[in-house]
């Protein structure tokens, strides 16, 4: 097509009017704000703009003043929130970066292309800061087992995870399922990257250097996903599968090569500073970058690579083809860098220079397509304080009375679709690549060997979304307590978190009030373990025809392991050991079964308030229990959440093929009840009590409930429960399950 | 001993075998991109496992048509052994370095776990650290990995002793040929036994930190064979 021709196309473009404004997801105020800002009014490419930049999930327009309550700093803190990722030192010169993102509307739509481009683009925010990636975890909520829907979207989501992961060769080390009728509407697909960089080599975004050259490497840019931050940014409805079109496709082996060729390029001094291409494209990352240096871009449309012909200024703009990146170069370096992205055969062009003007233009043919001032596009985007109400707290649950003798209860729980073994996901994830993968999937959590050293990472996910919506600080407190646990119980110290926070409609007073109650819990339990939030990303209106899901703070976090050789690990061990409980009541005759899996899963109840989160226990047990794993007293431990004391028994003697003889009152709380802040440790008796004697003198609760061996776990003396019944109900779920009609 | 490693764009084991190469030989190791025109001297050339050029068309079809596999296959033809590893062991299938085909598994998913491999017979350069009948307990991660050769090549393979490696049972979970292989097949080698291509990753059981150290007497047997 001529430029001729091409201009005639934007001459043709629709006159921006109030149903196009409708159309991009903008209020009449915020387009008002729009029209002062430009003095004029918008071209359709400069609405187009507008309207990604200020999307709920590129502005956080409802979310900002919240999260700016969290905690995140913390001497080992290298880069809080605001980068493309967070950057924590973990000494010897290394720094982790890593992230958790959300692809929920996509993968809801399109299941395997929006988990695999969700993947892609976690992959892109930690490899852009310098970071070779070494793991990926994702946490996943699907709908009910019994919806129509549901066994097509857990298929397609984990065949599209390992498609990607696969392919671009990171181990796919870990993560966590729920299922629950509220997400029928919504999957939630959170994917999280790990990656190692040199801690004096990290890359940051901000824009620096006028007249430096822009450049754009990677795929080329195509129609796909235009629009996907707004179609992000809305509820669904009956007709969101017509949305389909707007998720991208995703390419692993570009995005490998991408990898590859920027790991090489950030050897030398080339780069003044990168930026990934995710949601809004070749928008958000030109203007984020510009507005962190405080300079201007100037674009030449003409120059950017594409892969179909006759695409407007518009199109170009909004498109979020996958696997691209833009940089700054320092002047002088573009032949280095152009040879490096040539040898990995990506496309490769300057596509704009840095400017002093403080404004983002475009041009294609040499005429002006767009003209924004930067930092008003930026800052003067919209920010809410929305309306909240708070959820009101549920009443105190009355007793209840056992509906089956425990060990029938515990068989039922351990093949219950949240407790089942995910193994059928996680076989087909490649966990191994890489060669430093130290603890397979599976576990409290992962471990990744730091290449070439005995130290570790141990990275894990979490959150409860049952507790958060029964009583929103609550939960949003144990999230970030439940992960700082599993981090513990491999003997890790934990470092930092990134948060992936999952909601309704921030419109409604309600949800809201889940948000603003899951933040304050969060940062009361980041404050009270040291453990700050250093990046995140926020995934509001998962609602579909006015039901949300459940409020979904889900938070992964990382911890160092300086001798990976002393990791604990959940599987028992050896035969006539002692198996020591930590935490809770002293006495043991309690035990909190509001909100429980045992209520939900054997009594069909979702009610009464979640278990209390003692903060201060949590973390004097915790420091407790590490110090055992670090000084070598105790190498199997395991932390208590979902289903309590004898799921976590049963999983521990599941892993090491070894039973368990328990003793405890009769009470169903007892065994099932979902206190917080406890662990189980085995142990030789001779160490045992040296345990027990510590703990007493640290005033720790701590109480032997039983020992090790045989095949079968016994409670109080009665009749067994074979550990082959108990695998076969874990096992044998969702292979079952996904071999359905 | 000189090992070359061949690196395609899209090889994603090419790190851990290197590892695992240097660990047992205790010398450096050159890694050759497949662009570079010349393939140096070496007593063993390694086809890693990945996704050569993205594997969009039949896997390891675009990488066995590559200028470097040219070269390969010539070495390969004047007896400098080879091993490929799954995406490797695809290369070998796609050149005809090896007999047979690697089929997508049976069950249309990608698997990645631990299987058992029973050694078939220790008389060769890759297995002389091993006993025959020897069962070990090694890592497989593919897609595309159901061994098929029709019957009169089966007959010639097991007449030729070129069955290297067969799937047997164990105590891992899920049934024991983890892909469907024609006689639960896992590895084969070429008629001289100098080329050998298997599924199961060895370098991933070279470290018991990491997936086991069974794989680590294949390195360990090949230094002893060629040094």
């Amino acid at each position: 097509m001529s430029s001729r021709e091409e201009q005639a196309v934007l001459r043709n473009e629709p006159n921006v009017t109030a149903e196009t404004v409708a159309e991009h997801g903008l209020s009449e105020a915020e387009y008002r704000i729009i029209l002062n800002l430009l003095g004029r009014e918008p071209n359709l490419t400069e609405l187009g703009i507008f309207s990604v930049m200020w999307s709920e999930h590129c502005s956080y327009k409802s979310s900002k003043i919240w999260l700016k309550t969290l905690p995140t700093e913390a001497a080992w803190v290298i880069c809080g929130p605001g980068e493309n990722a967070g950057v924590v030192d973990i000494g010897e010169g290394l720094a982790a970066i890593f992230k958790m993102e959300s692809h929920n509307h996509p993968s809801f739509i399109e299941p395997y292309q929006g988990a695999a481009t969700g993947v892609g683009g976690i992959l892109r925010d930690v490899f852009t800061m310098g970071a070779r990636p070494i793991a990926n975890l994702n946490a996943l909520r699907f709908g009910a087992p019994e919806d129509a829907k549901t066994r097509h979207l857990v298929a397609g989501v984990v065949a599209g995870i390992g498609g990607y992961g696969n392919c671009v060769g990171v181990p796919t080390v870990g993560g966590e399922v729920n299922f629950h009728a509220a997400y029928n509407g919504n999957i939630l697909v959170n994917a999280m990257t790990v990656g190692l960089a040199e801690a004096d080599k990290i890359f940051y975004s901000a824009a620096a250097g006028i007249g430096n050259p822009v450049v754009y490497v990677g795929s080329k840019t195509g129609r796909d996903g235009i629009h996907g931050a707004t179609m992000a940014s809305a509820e669904f409805d009956d007709d969101s599968e017509e949305k389909r079109p707007t998720v991208q496709v995703g390419d692993p082996f570009t995005e490998k090569l991408l990898i590859e060729a920027c790991l090489e390029l950030m050897a030398t001094d080339a780069i003044v500073a990168i930026q990934d291409m995710g949601a809004a494209g070749l928008t958000c990352s030109s203007v984020e970058m510009a507005d962190k240096g405080g300079v201007g871009i100037d674009l030449d449309i003409d120059a950017v690579p594409q892969r179909e012909d006759g695409m407007t200024p518009y199109e170009v703009m909004l498109s979020e083809s996958q696997e691209r990146m833009l940089m700054v170069l320092r002047p002088g370096s573009e032949g280095t860098a152009r040879a490096i992205f040539e040898k990995w055969q990506l496309d490769f062009a300057i596509v704009g220079r840095i400017t002093e003007t403080g404004r983002f233009t475009g041009r294609l043919d040499g005429e002006v397509v767009f003209d924004i001032p930067v930092r008003p596009l930026v800052e003067e985007s919209p920010e809410y304080d929305r309306p909240w109400t708070a959820v009101e707290a549920p009443a105190e649950l009355a007793p209840i009375t056992a509906p089956m003798p425990h060990l029938e209860a515990l068989q039922t729980l351990l093949g219950c679709p949240d407790l089942a073994s995910r193994r059928w996901i996680w076989e087909q994830y490649d966990h191994m690549v890489m060669a430093d993968t130290a603890r397979r999937p599976g576990g409290d959590a992962a471990l990744v060997r730091i290449h070439g050293s005995g130290r570790g990472l141990a990275i894990a996910t979490d959150c409860t979304p049952r507790y958060c919506r029964a009583e929103p600080r609550r939960g949003g407190a144990q999230a970030v307590a439940e992960v700082w646990r599993n981090l513990t119980a491999t003997g890790a110290r934990p470092l930092a978190i990134t948060d992936c926070l999952n909601f309704g409609n921030p419109e409604r007073p309600e949800i809201m009030g889940q948000f603003v109650g899951c933040i304050q819990g969060m940062g009361e339990a980041c404050a009270a373990l040291d453990f700050p939030v250093v990046s995140g990303n926020v995934s509001l209106y998962n609602e579909t025809n006015g039901q949300a899901i459940l409020p979904t703070p889900a938070i992964g976090g990382i911890g160092l392991l300086d001798d990976l050789r002393r990791a604990a690990d959940l599987a028992l061990a050896a035969a006539d050991e002692v198996l020591i409980l930590i935490g809770g009541d002293d006495d043991g005759a309690g035990g909190h079964l509001g909100q429980s899996l045992y209520l939900r899963e054997l009594l069909g109840r979702e009610d009464g308030p979640p278990p209390a989160v003692d903060l201060a226990a949590e973390r004097q047990n915790g420091d407790f229990v590490r110090g055992l794993i670090a000084d070598g007293t105790v190498r199997t431990c395991h932390d208590l959440a979902d289903g309590g004391l004898l799921v976590a028994a049963a999983e521990m003697a599941l892993a090491g093929g070894i039973g368990a003889a328990l003793d405890g009152p009769e009470g169903a709380g007892w065994w099932f009840g979902e206190d917080q802040g406890r662990y189980l440790l085995a142990a030789p008796p001779a160490v045992g009590e040296d345990i027990l004697a510590r703990a007493k003198a640290e005033g720790i609760a701590a109480s032997a409930i039983g020992r090790t061996g045989g095949d079968a776990l016994t409670l109080n003396g009665g009749a067994p429960i074979s550990l082959a019944t108990l695998r076969q109900a874990h096992e044998g779920w969702l292979p079952a399950y996904m071999s359905g009609p | 001993m000189k090992t070359s490693v061949i690196v395609f764009p899209g090889s994603n084991c090419d790190r851990d075998v290197k590892v695992a190469l240097e660990q047992s030989t205790g010398g450096p190791v050159d890694m050759v991109w497949h662009g570079d025109s010349e393939l140096p001297a070496a007593d063993l050339i390694v086809l890693p496992g990945g996704f050569s050029y993205g594997d969009y068309l039949r896997c390891g079809a675009m990488a066995a048509h590559s200028p470097v596999m040219r070269e390969v296959v010539a070495r390969a033809e004047d007896g400098v052994p080879v091993l490929g590893i799954c995406n490797g062991f695809q290369m070998l299938v796609e050149t005809g370095l090896v007999p047979g085909a690697l089929l997508p598994n049976a069950g249309l998913k990608f698997v990645c776990r631990d299987v058992h491999l029973r050694v078939e017979t220790s008389q060769s350069l890759f297995t002389n650290g091993y006993e025959s009948g020897q069962v070990l307990r090694i890592p497989v991660a593919h897609h595309d990995g159901q061994y098929f050769a029709d019957g009169d090549t089966l007959e010639r393979l097991q007449d030729g002793g070129q069955i290297a490696f067969r799937y047997t049972a164990g105590e891992t979970p899920g049934p024991a040929n983890p892909n469907g292989s024609t006689d639960d097949i896992a590895g084969v080698y070429n008629d001289r036994k100098t080329v050998l291509g298997l599924m199961p990753h060895p370098e991933r059981a070279a470290d018991p930190q990491h997936g086991g150290n069974d794989g680590r007497a294949l390195f360990d047997g090949l230094v002893t064979a060629l040094s």
